[in-house]
């Protein structure tokens, strides 16, 4: 009995023990390895062949960023008000638009990237671009807008609706003036884990965005992020130095985006903690 | 009004203030002239949101259709049969038969299940049963960080530091079945974690409770009666798992060593439906492009089907 007990809380701790290790090793490493080679030369504003900067594609990974959100962030709490204020319970088209975006959850990324390469760059003529790259993202985390939003929506008690319609708010008052306004925080965080997708995605923008290392002039040039470029220039094998000074900033990229969801995740009270 | 007709008025999608029972007040033209001018704002709105609803549905419809008519007559022309059991990809000598990629994905996925589900389970069972407050708060951030790593930066660790370690272990060239498997079963880790977690923290106390009464130690409790209660949830978990691994593209291609025969053996190359499209997307033109979707559409085929699974189970442990 005693010795039951005992290889079952070694086996819980191995476990644990297990997953931190892998974090440490691989956090440790990168930022051990990387930091030496965080020159300043690799954050210069023009990338070339001797000096491959990463500046190009930070900026790039922001306008990425900014234009998916633009397009994915109204979409997402639209849908997600259409299905907790407008819809009719229980009927067909909630069940259908609910199966959809869990199938969309479910789609890998080269799944994206293929489907916006013959859509958007091909059928639509955008080319590889920016905007191709937005658009596929923007589908790509569609979902995770919606159902984040859609449980934020949910957690408004139904008093303030009562109170708002009372006081002869109309639906859309009530739900912009009332209701969204209180599940402001619970978007964000959907909003912070969309940006962490859009930040380390690879495989749905080389063949939408294209792997141009320059800052675009227009929406319809070819644009790398930082992800992409990390997988470029680590697959090229000639600059495994710099891949891991891209490493570390694209892990502090994360780290701050984690610390920024925590802190709103705190800030929206105790139900998570 | 009462609450329940607010209420009512508000499930069934009409605005309360044009309920029957506001008309019958002395301020009832008043309110309904004032509906009127709302109703074309609230319909205008109603519509809009409506829409973006309607662009999942639209999204889903378009990537079937954009993937289904691109692959299928390239499938076709290749035949079908000759597609989906042809031992040999040589896109040079127009040869594409996927066979090798289809165990390639199965067999990494597979690995990474070995890997990734008892280390994932053991640390959900830690963090919901075992940790103190002050562990699981320090633990919790950690399995985020796992959960926001790039693939990217996973697949350059396993490059630099996976493939040398198996090189130097076990001989050959290191990218390989194995480290691909090793690499994919660390990046399921969170995804496990965090699914399972939640579903043995929704457990009753009073199954805990009961064991522990019926004298049972803390470990056994949680070992024979939480983990089988949580069973569903920790499932579903690992079909999350199991949809990630076999979708991951970057990660694998760079340490799987994307040989294009049948997978020999743990210690040698292996390619994935995933990897053989971002290998060869960038430079295939006609048949072999079309061959590529075609390999993309199986892929999708594989990720509906865990879809199915998955909502069957979830179906199964909210009944």
């Amino acid at each position: 009995m005693k010795l039951q007990a005992k290889l079952y809380r070694a086996a819980v701790y191995a476990g644990a023990a297990f997953s931190v290790s892998v974090l440490v090793l691989i956090v440790g490493y990168i930022l051990i390895k990387g930091m030496p080679h965080l020159s300043p030369e690799l954050f210069a504003w023009a990338y070339n062949s001797t000096n491959v900067s990463m500046m190009p594609a930070i900026i790039n990974t922001l306008l990425m960023t900014l234009l998916s959100l633009l397009v994915c962030v109204p979409l997402g709490i639209g849908a997600a008000i259409w299905l907790t204020e407008y819809a009719p319970r229980g009927s067909r088209l909630v069940k259908l638009v609910r199966m959809t975006a869990e199938t969309l959850s479910g789609i890998p990324s080269i799944i994206y990237g293929l489907f916006g390469s013959l859509f958007f760059v091909v059928a639509l003529k955008m080319g590889l671009s920016l905007l191709s790259g937005a658009l596929t993202l923007s589908i790509m985390v569609l979902p995770t807008i919606m159902r984040t939003t859609e449980e934020a929506l949910l957690a408004v008690p139904d008093s303030y609706r009562e109170g708002s319609f009372g006081l002869g708010a109309g639906r859309l008052r009530t739900t912009l003036k009332v209701v969204l306004p209180s599940a402001i925080p619970g978007i964000l965080s959907g909003v912070i884990l969309a940006i962490g997708r859009i930040v380390g995605e690879t495989a749905a923008l080389i063949y939408t965005a294209g792997t141009v290392a320059k800052v675009p002039d227009t929406l319809l040039d070819s644009t790398r992020t930082l992800a992409v470029h990390m997988y470029t220039i680590s697959t090229e094998g000639l600059y495994i130095d710099q891949s891991y000074a891209t490493a570390v900033v694209l892990l502090v990229m994360v780290l701050l985006i984690n610390s920024l969801s925590a802190l709103i995740a705190k800030r929206v009270g105790g139900k998570h903690a | 009004m009462s609450k329940v007709n607010v209420l009512a008025a508000m499930r069934s999608g009409v605005s309360p203030t044009s309920a029957s029972d506001c008309l019958q007040s002395p301020h009832a033209a008043r309110a309904r002239l004032k509906t009127g001018r709302w109703s074309i704002k609230e319909n205008a709105a109603r519509a809009v949101f409506t829409f973006t609803a309607l662009v999942s549905i639209l999204a889903v419809a378009l990537i079937c259709v954009f993937l289904f008519a691109n692959g299928i007559p390239g499938m076709v022309k290749i035949g079908v049969w000759d597609f989906l059991s042809g031992e040999k990809w040589k896109p040079g000598q127009e040869v594409f038969g996927i066979l090798p990629f289809i165990p390639g994905s199965v067999y990494v996925t597979a690995g990474a299940l070995v890997v990734g589900v008892p280390a994932g389970l053991m640390t959900a069972l830690f963090l919901s049963r075992f940790a103190s407050k002050r562990m699981v708060k320090l633990l919790r951030p950690a399995v985020q960080l796992l959960a926001g790593i790039p693939s990217v930066v996973y697949g350059f660790f396993g490059l630099v530091v996976l493939v040398p370690l198996v090189r130097e272990l076990f001989g050959g060239t290191g990218s390989s079945l194995l480290t691909a498997s090793v690499l994919l079963g660390m990046m399921i880790l969170p995804t496990i974690i965090t699914v399972a977690e939640s579903a043995l923290n929704a457990v009753p106390a009073a199954y805990y409770e009961g064991a522990l009464a019926l004298g049972a130690t803390h470990e056994r409790s949680v070992f024979h009666v939480i983990l089988p209660a949580a069973k569903s949830g920790v499932m579903a978990g690992i079909i999350l798992g199991v949809g990630r691994a076999i979708g991951e593209a970057t990660a694998v291609m760079m340490v799987a060593g994307n040989r294009t025969s049948m997978p020999k053996g743990l210690l040698k190359g292996v390619r994935t439906l995933t990897s053989n499209i971002v290998i060869e997307m960038g430079y295939a033109t006609d048949l072999h492009r079309e061959a590529l979707i075609a390999t993309a559409v199986v892929l999708f085929v594989f990720i509906l089907l865990i879809n199915v699974l998955t909502s069957i189970l979830k179906r199964r442990s909210n009944g």
